[in-house]
């Protein structure tokens, strides 16, 4: 592959909350990395490694206090607030470890949401939220609110939230966390279509057969990279799912 | 790409759905918010309606004065704040029974003229001892009085000339009188007592209706004769005038005026030392009058506004600080600063609207009630309603702004991690 398909290039990121006075954390001591275009990647590490820090400065939601990111070749720290406004909503699919869903609106406002901010009329994102919650089995919950829906329910409504403005990069902070093998199966069967049309997926997760979907897993402890590996029983794992 | 106007308007329609759907899912701080903005908006509404209400009370009560008529008085009839005015008020002549004779005389464009003098705070009683409160008003008057002052009479008759002439003790009582005193009986006929004096009923007027709480029906009417013979023959008087027709009226005012002048020994180039009023000219001292109390209800209501807005912008800086979290998820999946500017601004602008046209809504109908009480015509402010509609929405904005550029200007990270 050539150097133009590199959608995320990290060079030495670092992220050191400051905790006032001497108390530092350093959750990222300068993680270098490169995805591709249509890469699926599975980040892997201890809790408080520093996983969700580094999903999140990946997703522009955070920056980093030194180290060069460039997205889709663009350093980001250049970006101005709507470039990166328009990044997270066109170009990112997040799915939050924390949901992160609106507590007082229904799944279909929530996963309405993003298509919205994309100015997209409201008849086709009614459908097409509609459509994105069927995809991950809510068909039939779409007015629920969050704390009307199950844990994984609302994993799934995330889910779908991520992924109905069709984003070319979809990061999921453990999007199966609280489901279980059967439903956390179907997600991974849905991010495997999703890789197959082209998509680039980065994922974190606890779980070795997870991440056995992925074609590349990255271990983190102590916020540096431990390995970066291909995965290689791959096709057994596939077999087992589909 | 050039944004066109139409994407701009989807915008904010966008934006207005989202506020709508965020003021549903907060409603007690919705109507809270909306509670503060109505009384502000209520207390201008109603309090407008309510002067235009009195306005229109007022102009009903002082169009007393039959059509091309107006009245010759000594003093004026709302005060003069200015105490110099006063005092040279206070020295004005009273105005003569004989100039009035000589109104009646010489003023060739009138087509009546009458004559009047008034005594208040009477006690009348009758002959088996009811008796009335001592507020009703003695007024004595001449035959023609009773056209000018368009009294008509409802029951019974009017003073003959001769009545008048001889200075007999007839009388002609108000509807209140005769509620009070005869509410059983036939009036026509009965003998009433006035400061010691007995009066025989021949006539009841016709009812003219309250004007303000006050009541114009709440008087007895004896001829004018009679009324200098008891009270005194120097007494001040009121002169009303009707014109020969609506061309002559200003002509004859002025040539009474001219009478009068030479009458009373006006200097040339003098002040009249009398005061001259029609409908119109009362209506216009009364307006003069009632501009201080509406600027000071005014501002007042200014306040009130301003108050309001205050609140506004502390709940919708709460809000934001609750709204935290979800403003973070706005954020974090593509919202724009401009997105939660619109978004907040809107909310603050819908909420005061809705707040204002509760406001409206009240007040016009608070205001109205005075006028039922009043039973004047009711009245819609029109211009108030338009006017407090729009300073709600501006107040909206205004106070809106900041809260919407705090929520605008949250990081998206600590906005997410805010608990
Ligand atoms: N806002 C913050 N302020 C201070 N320290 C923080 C903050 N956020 C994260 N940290 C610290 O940074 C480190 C990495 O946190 P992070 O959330 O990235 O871990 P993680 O790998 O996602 O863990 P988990 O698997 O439990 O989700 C932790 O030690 C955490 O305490
Ligand atoms: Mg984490």
């Amino acid at each position: 592959m050539n150097n133009n398909s590199v959608v995320i290039s990290l060079q030495q990121i670092k992220k050191i909350y400051d905790m006032g006075g001497v108390e530092e954390v350093q959750a990222l001591r300068g993680v270098s990395l490169e995805i591709q275009k249509n890469e699926y990647v599975a980040i892997m590490g201890p809790s408080g490694s520093g996983k969700s820090t580094l999903m999140n400065i990946i997703g522009c939601l955070d920056t980093p206090t030194s180290g060069l990111y460039e997205f889709n070749t663009v350093n980001v720290s250049e970006m101005n607030d709507n470039q990166l406004a328009r990044v997270r909503n066109k170009e990112i699919g997040f799915v939050f470890q924390t949901f992160n869903l609106l507590a007082r609106s229904d799944a279909l406002h929530n996963v309405e949401l993003p298509l919205i901010y994309a100015g997209v009329p409201s008849v086709d994102r009614k459908r097409m939220a509609r459509e994105a919650l069927e995809h991950v089995g809510l068909g039939d919950r779409i007015h629920h609110k969050p704390n009307e829906l199950s844990g994984g329910q609302r994993q799934r409504v995330a889910v779908a939230r991520a992924l109905v403005n069709r984003p070319s990069i979809l990061l999921a902070d453990e999007p199966t966390g609280n489901l279980d093998s059967k439903t956390g199966d179907e997600i991974m069967i849905l991010f495997e279509e999703l890789h197959r049309q082209g998509n680039t997926i980065i994922l974190v997760t606890h779980e070795e057969y997870i991440a056995e979907h992925a074609y590349r897993i990255i271990r983190i402890r102590d916020g540096m990279v431990e390995s970066d590996t291909p995965v290689e029983r791959r096709a057994k794992v596939l077999a087992a799912v589909s | 790409m050039p944004r066109s106007f139409e994407s701009i308007l989807y915008e904010i329609r966008e934006s207005l759905v989202m506020a709508l759907v965020a003021l549903r899912t907060n409603k007690l701080r919705s109507i809270l918010t909306l509670l503060s903005m109505s009384v502000g908006v209520f207390s201008i509404i109603a309090v407008m309606t309510a002067m235009g209400v009195m306005v229109n009370s007022i102009e009903n009560g002082l169009s007393q004065l039959g059509a091309n008529t107006f009245q010759v008085q000594k003093n004026q009839e709302f005060e003069s704040d200015n105490p110099r005015d006063r005092a040279k008020l206070r020295n004005r002549k009273n105005i003569q029974h004989s100039e009035g004779i000589l109104v009646k005389e010489r003023a060739s464009l009138a087509k009546i003229v009458g004559l009047e003098a008034w005594e208040g705070g009477k006690i009348i009683t009758t002959t088996d001892g009811k008796k009335t409160n001592p507020g009703v008003s003695l007024v004595g008057e001449d035959v023609e009085g009773f056209a000018t002052n368009d009294w008509l009479i409802g029951d019974g008759r009017l003073f003959t000339q001769d009545e008048l002439n001889s200075g007999r003790h007839v009388a002609i009582i108000g509807t209140v009188v005769v509620q009070k005193l005869f509410a059983k009986t036939d009036p026509l006929g009965q003998t009433i007592r006035i400061d010691g004096q007995e009066y025989e009923i021949v006539g009841v007027l016709a009812e003219k209706g309250g004007m303000l709480g006050g009541n114009q029906d709440n008087f007895v009417a004896i001829p004018l004769t009679t009324f200098f013979t008891i009270y005194g023959h120097d007494r001040d008087i009121h002169i009303m005038v009707q014109s020969t027709s609506r061309e002559t009226y200003e002509d004859c005012i002025e040539q009474v005026r001219g009478i009068l002048r030479a009458v009373r020994h006006v200097a040339p180039g003098a002040d009249d030392d009398f005061h001259i009023f029609s409908n119109d000219t009362l209506i216009q001292s009364f307006n003069d009058f009632s501009k201080y109390v509406r600027l000071g209800l005014l501002f007042i209501s200014a306040v009130a506004l301003i108050a309001a807005g205050v609140g506004i912008m502390n709940i919708m800086l709460v809000s934001v600080t609750e709204r935290t979290r979800e403003i973070g998820i706005r954020k974090a999946i593509g919202a724009k600063k401009k997105n939660i500017l619109t978004q907040f601004i809107l909310e603050a602008v819908v909420v005061s609207q809705l707040g204002g046209v509760i406001g409206i809504l009240f007040g016009v109908i608070a205001g109205n009630i005075i006028a039922f009480m009043l039973s004047v015509p009711p009245v819609i402010p029109v211009d108030w309603t338009i006017i407090g509609f729009v300073t709600c929405s501006l107040i909206g904005i205004i106070f809106g702004v900041y809260p919407a550029w705090k929520a605008s200007n949250l990081d998206p990270i600590e906005a997410l991690r805010y608990e």
